[in-house]
């Protein structure tokens, strides 16, 4: 099992869901973050004093997968979400020890699906 | 850039026609009364908290990244047409004449002092009259953002609004309203705009809607209004302002302005009751935002009932209203398909139609002798002529808003690219944004 972590921009969001729902990944969890990007984003100006922060927007999806499942999930984040351009993100991948669905008390592969 | 320039060369047209300026003949002097004057001032300001109040009540329905692209639009029309309206736009619409619209007569205010100008209102100064209208030329192009809400180039925005204005609401208004307005002559009632506002922004705004075409991923994420409290806290504030709105339409502190003022209260809150029991009905239970749609729907049902209808009708009104909005915006817009983002034209336009009938039926001499009776007090006359000025109205504003909305899309393109969709208008548009994520 692993654990997937990808960081995109937020406008992509939809994209990458819909890339996903295609290889049948329908269980995700989105959070908005902010990270130290690299690329500058759209600027945003305060009444014409630029705001020179380098915390940008960024959407955060965590995937946990079964390891048949990994790299269809990562073609699919791929192909939703890049653009070619500095800033389009970044994709982990982690071992994931254990998963256990609540309701059921399931472990292991069972429970992910 | 080439916005600005075509701004700039407006405005250099604009006052080329100044320096010519026409004299006009001193009025006879009319005693002004200041119960009316003070009246009419106060809701004139009344008027004017509509628009931030609109910007608020369309603000909280977007999603997060848009909601200061509304806001912006709604600020901007309140800055860009209050100077129309001086410059120009109030002679276009008020100037007597028999014509598409009044001329330019009282170009710049010229000729618009401080005494009264008896046609219109003999007891406040004639500039009273102008600013208290004023208010209704700013939030009536404002009420069509709820169409094309989410998608429209800010540039194409501010293009389009000035030549709507000048091009369709300033004749429509002159029509109706003026002195030697042809629908005003025919005896067409329409107490404070039922069909000069909000026929005419409705039907404004399922035109635009359906050219600029429905937003992306509309199936696959359907988009949630992302402050509901914003869209509570802006139903309060046109709530309050329509007081101004419909009671200030008598253009004096008497017996019709109490009517219009009551019939308003009546009218907005069974028509609230009433979406609320549809929602209970339909989909299990009654919401903050049902409520909160339905009072609007009843605001603009009455506006042209208000000084020419009794509180009993006002309630059937308002209780009507709620079934006709409603349909058209749970049932009829998704049957359709068209993206009228935030019913601007199932609020405004099926609400205004509702209304300009209503009057039609339930109106009365009995409550304004200078009125007319409907066909409910043996008049079946008047259903007719209100008939005809909704169909005048529909016809006109959407030929107008089709050709006003071809031009602007040659010229600078009215839709953003789709990128700038998705990232949102507000950074897009205006490089801001409303919230924060940490802090």
């Amino acid at each position: 099992m692993k654990l997937i972590i990808a960081i995109i921009q937020p406008y992509k969001l939809e994209e990458v869901k819909e890339e996903l729902y295609k290889v049948e990944i329908n269980l995700l969890t989105v959070s908005e973050v902010l990270g130290h990007g690299r690329q500058k984003g759209v600027a945003e100006v305060y009444r014409g004093s630029k705001e020179t922060g380098n915390l940008l927007r960024k959407v955060r999806l965590e995937i946990a997968v079964n390891d048949n499942f990994v790299e269809p999930t990562i073609k699919a984040i791929i192909k939703g979400a890049k653009t070619g351009e500095t800033g389009d993100g970044k994709i982990f991948v982690l071992d994931l020890k254990e998963c256990v669905r609540i309701r059921t008390e399931e472990r292991g592969s069972a429970a992910i699906g | 850039m080439k916005v600005v320039k075509a701004l700039l060369v407006m405005v250099f047209v604009i006052f080329g026609f100044f320096v010519l300026p026409c004299a006009f003949g001193q009025e006879a002097a009319l005693k002004i009364d200041t119960g009316d004057t003070a009246w009419v001032l106060i809701c004139s300001a009344l008027v004017m908290l509509m628009t931030p109040g609109l910007a608020f009540f369309y603000g909280g329905m977007v999603r997060k990244k848009n909601i200061l692209s509304i806001l912006m639009q709604c600020f901007i029309i309140l800055c860009v047409i209050s100077i129309q309206w001086a410059l120009f736009g109030y002679s276009l619409s008020f100037s007597p004449g028999e014509g598409f619209w009044g001329g330019f007569g009282w170009f710049g205010l010229n000729g618009v002092g401080l005494e009264p100008y008896a046609d219109y209102s003999s007891t406040i100064p004639h500039q009273v009259f102008m600013i208290f209208q004023a208010m209704f030329a700013i939030i009536t192009p404002a009420l069509i953002i709820g169409a094309f809400a989410e998608r429209m180039k800010f540039s194409a925005f501010l293009l389009f609004t000035v030549l709507w204005a000048t091009f369709v609401y300033d004749p429509l208004c002159h029509w109706v309203w003026a002195i030697g307005g042809w629908l005003r002559s025919m005896g067409a009632l329409d107490f404070a705009g039922g069909t000069v506002v909000h026929v005419n922004a409705g039907i404004a705004a399922i035109v635009t809607a359906l050219l600029i075409g429905r937003r992306k991923n509309l199936d696959s994420n359907v988009p949630v209004p992302h402050n509901l409290p914003f869209v509570v806290l802006g139903t309060a504030l046109l709530w309050f302002g329509w007081f101004g709105f419909n009671a200030g339409s008598s253009l004096g502190a008497n017996g019709i302005a109490a009517n219009a003022f009551v019939v308003t209260h009546t009218a907005a809150a069974a028509a609230g009751l009433s979406w609320a029991l549809l929602e209970w009905l339909r989909n299990g239970k009654p919401t903050m935002f049902g409520v909160a749609s339905g009072a609007v729907a009843g605001l603009v049902a009455i506006t042209p009932a208000a000084g020419f209808v009794s509180v009993i009708p006002a309630i059937v009104i308002g209780l009507l209203v709620s079934v006709f909005c409603f349909t058209a915006v749970s049932v009829l817009k998704p049957k359709l398909g068209y993206d009228d983002s935030l019913d601007a034209f199932g609020v405004h336009c099926v609400g205004g139609i509702w209304g300009a009938i209503a009057t039609g039926l339930f109106a009365s001499k009995a409550v304004n002798p200078l009125g007319a009776d409907g066909l409910f007090f043996g008049n079946p006359k008047q259903l007719l002529v209100q008939l005809i000025a909704v169909a005048v109205t529909i016809l006109f504003s959407a030929i107008g808003t089709l050709v006003i909305y071809k031009v602007v899309d040659i010229l600078v393109g009215m839709r953003v690219n789709e990128k700038e969709e998705l990232i949102g208008l507000d950074l897009t548009q205006h490089r801001e944004r409303a919230y924060t994520v940490l802090e």
